[in-house]
């Protein structure tokens, strides 16, 4: 183990039985990019799912609004080992948004403005589990956490919860995203603290 | 009142110089690079660096393409090197003086 | 145009030392400068930086970079770290950090932002804030070997309380050093707060100078297109972006 400095703490963090392993809270909301916060207009916005058979489905930033929203309250938890407790979003749950799309694809390719990808099976974008979220603890989502609209699946580690998000293209074989494609996990559930590829 | 221009919030290569002395016993902020999107060419110490949560990311100043990405996991150093034509680095010779290219 | 070779380390991976504090003195109001006895430092150029590593009783640990702010001077280097509102770690090692406690530190790191006293290119520094730190580096390093290389500085701060080295920067008579502030102006300043621009800069009379530019992303991306929109080329410029920090 690397020396103690004697004296230092750190950011203030906590802990809770609601806890995956490894993590701590912290109360903050600390902002991780990639790389630049795209500009994207509104007017300009659009979210598409395509299927694995080349059919789009495609909502404006109107069109999303105008779908029912809800309001999830979620625990998120970072890969870097932060996590936050009782998070507060509104958005549209993934399911409403599939509802009209005829698949028999089992894995889904989360593309985001400025290029960012990440994969998950598409089950789990599923069955109230994921939401395209735009608003964050009562205030519209802010560009560096992912605004206008970002991805929100929150029982896996948090870069699955896609920042800018502009859609999804529905694979029958799994592809690896940005950070999978580099030795992340697959999957990311942190309950089994699947951070890396093999654990 | 004028917009103001969101102050930017990456580093630069001379960031990434500490943790790839995992990798490297030469120093690689002043290897050069050369951005397979736009041609760009520059050190490691001029690209903009995105400390990301899972990684690093060094993007060309030019077109912002990716250029390397650097992760490091409790066992693993990994370093992807595809959004460079390669990775330049000038050595001295044994006498101690810098290489003839 | 010649390049400074890359250096090769004899040994691994760069290891991580430990270093102890056995000095340290307020630089300003918010900021501190440690004096470190590093056993087996094996020396640094100036421009080099640290990285050091804190790791608390729970073993949560976070490493930060440190320019180093003084010339070679056997096995001790010294840093100046800000305090930042915010920060993780500054407040830590401007308010906490005791005398003879160790810290874990590692370098000396980055070939890039080093200036070689053998190069008798004449050198324009131009600091913002905290940038000043590799760039007194820099100057301490030209003092103690005796060189005339011509140089110039510019030392952008907000306002006069955050003046680092100031009796060192003023009193540095065969350096052309201007202090401009960006926020509040002394008294008897000529020149109105205000960022730095083209005037500030104005031209080098005789060879391209090389340029070194420090400070938070924001300042040195202004200071470089100021550079270009004066016609100094690229190839002469050197930067170091410490990351977002407020204007």
């Amino acid at each position: 183990m690397a020396l103690v400095t004697p004296g230092f703490r750190g950011r203030r963090r906590g802990s809770s039985e609601r806890l995956p392993p490894g993590q701590y809270l912290v109360e903050d909301f600390p902002v991780l990019s990639a790389g630049p916060t795209p500009d994207v207009r509104l007017e300009e916005w659009r979210f598409t799912i395509r299927s694995e058979t080349g059919s789009d489905h495609s909502w404006s930033w109107a069109g999303l609004l105008a779908l029912p929203a809800e309001t999830p309250v979620v625990d998120i938890h970072c890969v870097t080992k932060w996590s936050k407790l009782d998070t507060r979003w509104s958005g549209v749950s993934i399911d409403t948004l599939m509802a009209e799309v005829e698949t028999g694809a089992e894995f889904a390719l989360v593309q985001c403005y400025g290029g960012y990808t990440t994969n998950l099976p598409l089950a789990d974008l599923l069955d109230g589990r994921a939401w395209i979220v735009y608003r964050y603890d009562g205030t519209d989502l802010p560009a560096e956490h992912g605004g206008p609209a970002r991805l929100l699946v929150p029982h896996l580690y948090f870069w699955k919860s896609a920042k800018w998000v502009r859609g999804i293209q529905l694979l029958p074989k799994d592809e690896p995203g940005f950070w999978e494609s580099l030795g992340y996990h697959d999957y990311g559930d942190p309950w089994r603290e699947q951070r890396y590829a093999g654990d | 009142m004028t917009e103001q221009r969101p102050e930017p919030t990456y580093l630069d290569g001379n960031a990434l110089a500490g943790p790839l002395t995992d990798l490297f016993i030469v120093d690689v902020a002043q290897a050069s690079t050369c951005c397979v999107g736009c041609g760009h060419r520059c050190r490691v110490a001029e690209l903009r660096v995105y400390l990301s949560g899972p990684g690093a990311v060094a993007r060309c100043p030019v077109c912002s393409g990716v250029v390397l990405r650097y992760v490091r996991t409790s066992t693993t150093a990994i370093l992807d090197l595809r959004g460079t034509l390669a990775l330049s680095v000038q050595l001295e010779t044994a006498a101690g003086e810098p290489g003839q290219s | 145009m010649a390049r400074a070779a890359v250096r090769r380390r004899l040994t691994g991976p760069l290891p991580w030392r430990v270093a102890y504090l056995v000095a340290a003195r307020a630089e300003t109001p918010t900021s501190r400068t440690l004096v470190l006895q590093v056993d087996g430092w094996p020396g640094h150029r100036p421009g080099q930086h640290v990285d050091l590593r804190l790791t608390a009783e729970d073993c949560y640990s976070v490493q930060r970079g440190y320019s180093v702010a003084s010339a070679p001077d056997g096995e001790r280097i010294e840093l100046t770290v800000q305090l930042l509102a915010d920060g993780e770690v500054s407040p830590f090692l401007v308010h906490d950090y005791a005398i003879g406690d160790p810290v874990e530190l590692r370098g000396p790191i980055g070939g890039w932002f080093v200036w070689d006293p053998a190069d008798s290119q004449p050198v324009l520094l131009i600091g913002g804030g905290s940038g000043i730190v590799p760039l007194i580096a820099i100057l301490r390093t030209r003092r103690a070997v005796g060189s005339s290389t011509p140089f110039r500085l510019l030392y952008s701060v907000r306002t006069p309380d955050d003046v680092y080295y100031r009796d060192e920067l003023t009193g540095n008579d065969d350096v052309e050093t201007t202090i401009l502030y960006t926020r509040s102006a002394p008294g008897d300043s000529t020149r109105l707060a205000g960022r730095l621009t083209a005037d500030d800069i104005g031209g080098w009379r005789d060879t391209h100078p090389r340029a070194y530019i420090c400070g938070p992303t924001g300042f040195v991306e202004a200071a470089s297109r100021l550079l270009v929109t004066l016609h100094y080329a690229a190839r002469h410029i050197r930067t170091e972006r410490f990351g977002p920090g407020g204007d």
